[in-house]
């Protein structure tokens, strides 16, 4: 060493790494050598001697255009057929249920924007629907409505998204364009409009919400859901019945009723694959007994299936939208909560209530501090993507990222 | 009703409601016919001078080394005349992608709702794509550890060289305007097209990354297979022209059928329009674009490919995709469309080299077009769809083809 103040003083001092897939076993990162993990292994292209000579390992993620975030999945490749596949998680995690014990009750929302930040709104409705079971609160009628509008707005909005990401996994650019550039704007511009925010609202609050609505909302609102209902038509023709959309995905990455079951997994998924099961109709809860519309269920539980559950969707929630900007009532829009040092009794509560991906519930302990004892985010994304390993065998890759889009997971949501 | 501090009111702004979309576009062709009308105006005007020019650029060069005193030995002019329509053909190498993509994200743009580059160049971003080479020119050239460094440099060569050679015989107008006229050049381009699928398999290999691997191999399997139909879309021109040379075909298709339609292949009942349909489909695929994409995949294996490549090199290889892409559309537009032929004799006061980039141009947008409509076949399915349906109605084409030309001949 030249210098002692800068170890690395000419380039060919600096470590040079290692390639790894000439068999070395220098450990990079975690060394873990269970059995069964191929993943957590100290570098898992050494694992190859242990598949046959005629398969290969793909590292798919945590950096790749398709995997919706930051998800990894190690797909073990018998030429382009996938023989097996082990997702990673965690690369998202920002323990924020852990957070919310340093956090007072309404401190905590804006953290709720930040799982699933594709429908923020239905994330912080979710959490105050358990603070409020546990406070036993009376929620104003004009605030339920406000929540059903965001929250069905949002749901569009996420679906919206969907449409656009599926498309471009499945090699479709365009359609991104149309419903995340054009539609999803439009909702972002009410939102903002609302609560002056586009991705994380923290609109929904203990009590009620936030903002009242501006001048002319509603009629902007109302105009949106007309335009939303027209495009629907330009998707089908560009997108839905397209014939090469409809090759990559029907029959593709089938899941069954009783799978889907098992698994647990809820939301479109699960209608997608027979069950009517929509927590909006079977256990309604806000205001939405009020509102009549139609359950959403397909049969086949393939990718085409599950995106035409969520195309039909976004149908259904203007269905919803129109009965609730029809008849908003007036009056307050929070209720009588304290407005500082917010202190719910000792107990616990759990809510949930159909988010875009499925049941979004949240488990609530109280010690009757200001802060959560524990809080637990029961993710819809987290149990759906449980079911990937299981239904990629088999696929080839092009069919893996179909499949991995049609599940519609948020990795925000899914490390928290 | 309470006003929220973010309240905007009044009315929806109707940006893109399909009303305004309308007006938009129209106002957008007013502009562009403006644009258009002094350039085709000085086409008018020149007529098929640009190319006499150089011709007698010679007979002029001679003249002033004549008064200068200096006598030009003749195989100069041999080896100048014979160098001119190459360079030619190099700078349009050169400077065709630098249009298209230009053109491609223009387009795409606006299918897309979008505008596309609007900064660089002033006026609708038409420096955008040199802009971007530099930027490229300027750029990293990283190799990856592990790489066949040999392949690794030699791919981009590779896939692009042989569109060089296959430019030669196309007929950029009349059949006087070919660069080199041959009298086998559909067989030349057709071999010599199919050749940068090496330079895409090096660069798989080469590059040490699965991706890269699993891009190259999906790019040999889809050129071998798709070279079949494309080959045999073009037999039945082949056989109604009677020459395998592209400036004989022009010629053939030259003229109008019953004065009424167009005397292009592409009007030719049935067979015409089979052929027309296999090769756009094959071409698309040779040249590995939506919905035939698969080497690239830029959902599945993030790019292919060129997953490895940067800077030039990269450059390299979108420069080989467009020169193939312009060289689909300018065979597609000489064997189908007519070349040079004009839409009827009474338009012929419009020079050859307008129809024939006309055209080709019109083959582009179809190209683009197409790619920005549909999503990505999978890999099985477009061997399927290769092997058992295109090639099958290409081989009934053919057939149908010669009992046509037999019929006539009775």
């Amino acid at each position: 060493m030249s210098n002692d103040k800068n170890p690395i003083s000419t380039v060919d001092q600096i470590p040079q790494t290692t390639p790894s897939f000439k068999g070395g076993v220098e450990p990079v990162g975690r060394v873990n050598e269970t059995a069964d993990s191929l993943i957590n292994g100290p570098c898992f292209e050494t694992k190859m001697e242990r598949i046959s000579d005629h398969e290969m390992l793909l590292n798919m993620g945590p950096q790749h255009p398709s995997t919706h975030g930051v998800l990894r999945v190690v797909l073990q490749l018998d030429g382009e057929v996938v023989t097996k596949a082990v997702p990673d998680l965690g690369y998202l995690h920002r323990g924020v249920e852990k957070l919310a014990e340093h956090r007072n009750y309404s401190q905590f929302i804006i953290l709720t924007d930040r799982d699933d930040y594709l429908c923020a709104m239905l994330n912080n409705w979710a959490y105050c629907l358990a603070v409020e079971k546990l406070m036993k609160v009376e929620i104003p009628g004009r605030a339920d409505y406000l929540r059903v509008i965001s929250g069905e707005l949002n749901r569009i909005a996420s679906h919206l998204l969907f449409i656009g990401t599926f498309g471009i996994d499945i090699g479709a650019f365009t359609p991104f364009l149309y419903a995340f550039g054009r539609e999803r704007e439009m909702i972002l511009d009410l939102f903002e409009q609302l609560c002056g925010a586009r991705i994380t609202y923290n609109y929904v609050r203990i009590g009620g919400v936030s903002n009242d609505l501006p001048d002319g909302w509603v009629e902007k609102a109302k105009s949106f859901i007309v335009h939303m209902r027209e495009c629907l038509k330009e998707y089908d023709d560009l997108l839905s019945y397209n014939p090469i959309f409809m090759d990559r995905t029907k029959g593709v990455g089938v899941l069954s009723k009783e799978k889907a079951i098992a698994y647990g997994i809820t939301g479109p998924n699960l209608r997608a694959s027979g069950v009517n099961l929509d927590l909006r109709l079977q256990a309604p809860y806000g205001v939405y007994s009020k509102f009549s519309f139609d359950p959403v269920v397909r049969t086949n539980g393939d990718c085409w299936d599950r995106y035409m559950v969520r195309r039909d969707e976004i149908a259904q929630s203007c269905q919803i939208l129109d009965q609730a900007l029809g008849d908003l009532p007036a009056g307050d829009i929070m209720g009588k909560v304290p407005k500082a040092n917010l202190r719910p009794p000792v107990g616990e509560s759990y809510a949930q209530l159909e988010g875009a991906r499925g049941w979004l519930g949240v488990y609530l302990v109280s010690d009757g501090t200001a802060n959560p004892y524990r809080l637990h985010v029961r993710a819809p994304s987290f149990v759906n993507l449980a079911v990937l390993q299981e239904t990629l065998t088999g696929w080839k890759v092009a069919d893996v990222v179909a499949i991995l889009g049609s599940i519609d997971i948020v990795l925000g949501e899914v490390d928290r | 009703m309470a006003r929220g501090p973010w309240a905007v009111t009044g009315p929806w702004t109707p940006s893109q409601t399909p009303d305004a979309l309308r007006k938009r576009y129209t106002r957008s062709l007013f502009f562009l016919a403006v644009l258009l009308f002094p350039l085709i105006g000085a086409m008018i005007w020149l007529g098929e001078h640009p190319f006499r020019v150089v011709e007698n650029l010679f007979v002029f060069s001679n003249r002033v080394a004549g008064w200068v005193g200096i006598s030009i030995p003749a195989w100069h002019l041999t080896v100048i005349s014979a160098a001119m329509p190459l360079l030619f053909v190099l700078g349009l190498i050169q400077v065709a992608p630098i249009f298209m993509v230009w053109w491609e994200m223009k387009i795409a743009a606006h299918i897309q709702v979008r505008l596309g580059p609007m900064w660089v160049g002033r006026w609708h971003g038409v420096l955008q794509t040199v802009a971007d080479g530099i930027k490229l020119l300027l750029k990293e050239d990283i190799v990856p550890i592990g790489a066949d460094r040999v392949l690794h440099f030699l791919a981009p060569v590779v896939a692009v060289a042989p569109a060089f050679v296959c430019f030669a015989p196309i007929p950029f107008g009349r059949p006087g305007l070919t660069p080199v006229p041959l009298d086998t050049g559909v067989l030349l381009v057709m071999g010599f097209s199919g050749l940068s699928v090496i330079g895409l398999l090096m660069a798989g290999w080469g590059s040490n990354s699965k991706y890269s691997a699993l891009g190259g191999l999906r790019a040999a399997a889809q050129a071998v297979s798709y070279e079949i139909p494309r080959v045999i879309a073009l037999l039945p021109v082949v056989m109604w022209a009677g020459t395998l040379s592209l400036g004989g075909m022009v010629q053939a298709q030259s003229g109008m059928w019953h004065g009424v339609v167009p005397r292009w292949f592409l009007f030719y009942p049935v067979v015409g329009q089979i052929s027309f349909i296999i090769y756009l489909i094959a071409s698309i695929a040779e040249t590995n674009r939506t919905p035939f994409d698969l080497a690239e995949a830029e959902s599945e294996l993030t790019s292919g490919f060129h997953t490895e490549y940067s800077g030039m090199k990269w450059a390299m290889f979108f420069m080989a995709e467009y020169a193939y892409m312009f060289l689909a559309c300018a065979l597609g537009a000489v064997l189908f469309l007519g070349g040079g032929a004009p839409l009827h004799p009474a338009l012929s006061f419009l020079p050859s080299y307008f129809w024939f980039f006309g055209k080709t141009l019109f083959m582009v947008f179809l190209f683009i077009w197409i790619r920005w409509t549909y999503p990505r076949m999978r890999v099985d399915h477009l061997m399927e769809f290769c092997w058992k349906f295109l090639i099958p109605w290409g081989l009934f084409n053919v057939v149908l083809a010669g009992l046509f030309i037999l019929m006539r001949s009775r």
